[in-house]
């Protein structure tokens, strides 16, 4: 990796007409791949330049592929000693309401076969309404609420739902280059029944005009698996006069051996 | 993994970013067992780039049996007790790169001919989606040549998936996600 690279990456430069256009010619080598017959990529490309902070942390070699071992084919247990009913609510963590817009995220944690994977543990952290992490490194001068930390788990339930009340994040500036926004989006951290599910992916918003432009959402090189990160506006899930309502399911990958292996419910 | 294999299409994982620090580590997510537990041992090494040079915000994530080989199903990673080993760990790099677990050796079952193995999960910013990977320990060194998978790597490759007891008896693993001593990450069929 040449020097001049890693100093772009930490320097923030380049347009954003030029980081869009890195992300259009991918998009198109993908496309092409995908006309000559390649089956269609389901998760972000680990080499993808146009984050500059990938260049120098993403393996060149290929994944090894091995069948998956009993360890891997568990997963650690967690429970009501684990996390307490309370911090699904990143509202209520101060004594005062965080500013924004109230709302609920809800949806299910599924299997491939789309089965409810339940009793797991989903965590969440996110931005405050104005775009600004509590995060010490995060120092763009948009305001910190005082009501707000950002930061909330819950448990799935039986039917694998998972449901946080929270207030809608800010979009913020970062600097993988000049001039770089990334939309709206929250953190979300999930275990499945098995190891090898382990995921820690975004969650955007329906109708970002952020979307294009953003190197992180658009590392996902297929349209339909980048809109499987964007939540729907639900209007069941509003409450009047109280919080709006989003929906965005997390379906966990299924390796052939991770729905095999039933507890009760038979595929 | 088969296109055709499941149902629903997976939801795609994205990079874990730089502000995690104030929402996935916990107190207490590192040990495993406490670090004075009379079988504790201390597993610890950096998380490197491409360029050899240490990641200050990366986040490991292990996944193990007990010492006698026994998977747990146990809650309580998140509060530990003190007592009950969940085989769950966490734990964030820090300035420096290092990151630390104070846990036990997993054991085996006799039968499979396979090493036991730590599994391990990386996350960082920079790094588009989690990575797998193993951690074997040199106390199986016996194992480690009727393993298949172990079997199947190049010495060179072999050294990034198993630890090396450091003089103080620590276990001592660098993961680099890049370069001539990358680590070899797996993908599960």
């Amino acid at each position: 990796m040449s020097t001049e690279t890693v100093n772009l990456s930490d320097r923030g430069e380049g347009s954003q007409d030029q980081i869009s256009g890195e992300i259009q010619a991918k998009h198109a080598e993908y496309r092409q791949k995908l006309d000559a017959g390649a089956s269609p990529s389901v998760q972000p490309d680990l080499d993808f330049a146009p984050y500059r902070s990938s260049i120098l942390r993403h393996p060149t070699k290929n994944l090894r592929h091995v069948d998956p071992e009993e360890i891997e084919l568990a997963s650690p247990a967690f429970g009501h000693t684990d996390v307490a009913e309370l911090e699904s609510n990143l509202t209520i963590v101060h004594s005062g309401e965080p500013l924004g817009e109230r709302m609920v995220v809800q949806g299910r944690l599924l299997d491939g076969e789309g089965r409810p994977v339940r009793n797991q543990l989903v965590e969440v952290w996110q931005a405050n309404a104005a775009g600004r992490y509590i995060h010490k490194r995060d120092q763009h001068p948009a305001p910190i609420d005082p009501n707000f930390t950002g930061a909330g788990r819950c448990l799935t339930d039986d039917d694998g739902w998972y449901r946080f009340l929270t207030i809608k994040p800010g979009a913020y500036p970062w600097k993988n280059h000049r001039n770089a926004w990334r939309p709206a989006h929250i953190h979300f951290s999930v275990f499945g029944t098995a190891f090898t599910q382990r995921i820690v992916t975004q969650m955007y918003f329906p109708g970002d005009p952020l979307f294009p432009l953003d190197p992180i959402y658009n590392s996902i090189v297929d349209q339909d698996a980048r809109d499987r990160l964007v939540a729907n506006f639900d209007h069941n899930l509003t409450s009047p006069e109280w919080a709006l309502g989003y929906r965005w399911d997390i379906v966990l990958t299924g390796s052939k051996s991770t729905w095999v292996e039933p507890e009760g419910d038979e595929a | 993994m088969s296109p055709n294999a499941s149902k629903l299409s997976p939801t795609p994982g994205q990079t874990v970013g730089p502000f995690f620090g104030y929402a996935l580590p916990y107190d207490g997510g590192e040990n495993l067992v406490p670090p004075h537990h009379r079988e504790s041992v201390r597993l610890h090494g950096y998380v490197y780039d491409g360029d050899g040079d240490p990641i200050p915000d990366a986040l490991l994530e292990i996944w193990q049996a007990d010492q006698h080989g026994n998977i747990p199903r146990q809650e309580g990673s998140l509060h530990r007790d003190g007592y009950t080993f969940t085989g769950f760990g966490r734990a964030a790099t820090d300035a420096a790169g290092h990151y630390q677990f104070s846990t036990v050796v997993p054991g085996y079952k006799d039968g499979s001919g396979k090493a036991p193995f730590i599994a391990a999960a990386v996350f960082s910013r920079g790094l588009m989606n989690k990575l797998h990977t193993r951690i074997y320990l040199p106390d199986h060194a016996s194992r480690h040549a009727a393993d298949p998978f172990l079997s199947s790597l190049e010495p060179e490759e072999l050294s990034t998936v198993v630890a090396a007891r450091a003089e103080d008896g620590s276990l001592q693993h660098d993961i680099h996600l890049q370069g001539v001593r990358e680590t070899v990450f797996l993908a599960f069929d």
